[in-house]
């Protein structure tokens, strides 16, 4: 039973998550994926990008934005394993890597934004 | 064969599902596709953090970073992704409604209000990160 108390605060981050990643995943991949390489609009200047990213709230949200999605990730991709693979049998190793990975992503993310100087 | 393979089921006349069910209908297939967008997410996330890396360490990585995203390659991971992305959001704000209920004044708000809100919520937050980035 303790270990079915942890889903309901999975569902929530995965919500989140979710949100945020369909809030601004596509606007900031349209601009530095598409727009940017294709020469379609001329990307920002390296000072502009690093007064943003010097912000103190910009790096909190940014960490917010890659942690929650990260989750948000990891739970939905556990479940494709699950509904669409039926790898069942390999439930707590899906976890881990799914779930561990997320962790490690999400600590790359507060390492690479804190060193932004 | 442990019994914890299928979590609160017993093992009683389960018919076996073939792995490939997802490509029997349309429907089923677009769910997976939904549910594989999440591979997108985290690869956003990952060239998000090698952007804020590469200006991090300063002009001339910054400048390495968008000849690299130029390349062939990156540019169709990108393109690809984006599709996905695109499709998450808008799969997800439709589906918003069925998982919030709102109510105004003791009446349920109608559901192409929540999503509508949701799609508006969408265009702003697209055109602030736009603005952010492109205004000087």
């Amino acid at each position: 039973m303790a270990k079915r108390s942890f889903e309901p605060l999975l569902w929530l981050l995965f919500s989140a998550g979710g949100v945020l990643a369909a809030l601004l995943a596509p606007i900031l991949l349209l601009l530095f994926g598409v727009a940017f390489p294709l020469g379609w609009l001329s990307p920002p200047g390296h000072e502009h990008l690093l007064e943003l990213l010097r912000h103190p709230l910009a790096r909190v949200f940014l960490f917010g934005f890659c942690t929650l999605s990260l989750v948000h990730g990891a739970h939905r991709f556990r479940y494709t394993l699950y509904d669409g693979l039926q790898i069942k049998h390999l439930n707590e190793f899906v976890n881990l890597v799914c779930y561990g990975g997320a962790i490690v992503g999400s600590a790359v993310a507060a390492h690479l934004l804190w060193r932004v100087a | 064969m442990r019994a914890s393979y299928t979590e609160y089921h017993p093992r009683w006349l389960r018919r076996r599902k073939s792995t490939y069910w997802w490509l029997e209908r349309v429907s089923y297939l677009a769910f997976i596709l939904r549910e594989l967008s999440s591979v997108f997410v985290v690869w956003t996330v990952a060239f998000l953090l090698l952007l804020v890396h590469a200006v991090s360490q300063g002009d001339n990585s910054y400048r390495q970073f968008l000849s690299w995203s130029a390349s062939t390659p990156v540019l169709l991971l990108n393109l690809t992704s984006l599709l996905f992305v695109v499709f998450h959001a808008a799969t997800w704000f439709r589906l918003a409604p069925q998982a919030m209920v709102v109510h105004v004044r003791g009446r349920r708000l109608p559901g192409a209000w929540i999503a509508a809100s949701n799609y508006l919520a969408w265009a702003l937050a697209t055109a602030l990160v736009a603005w952010l980035l492109l205004g000087d």
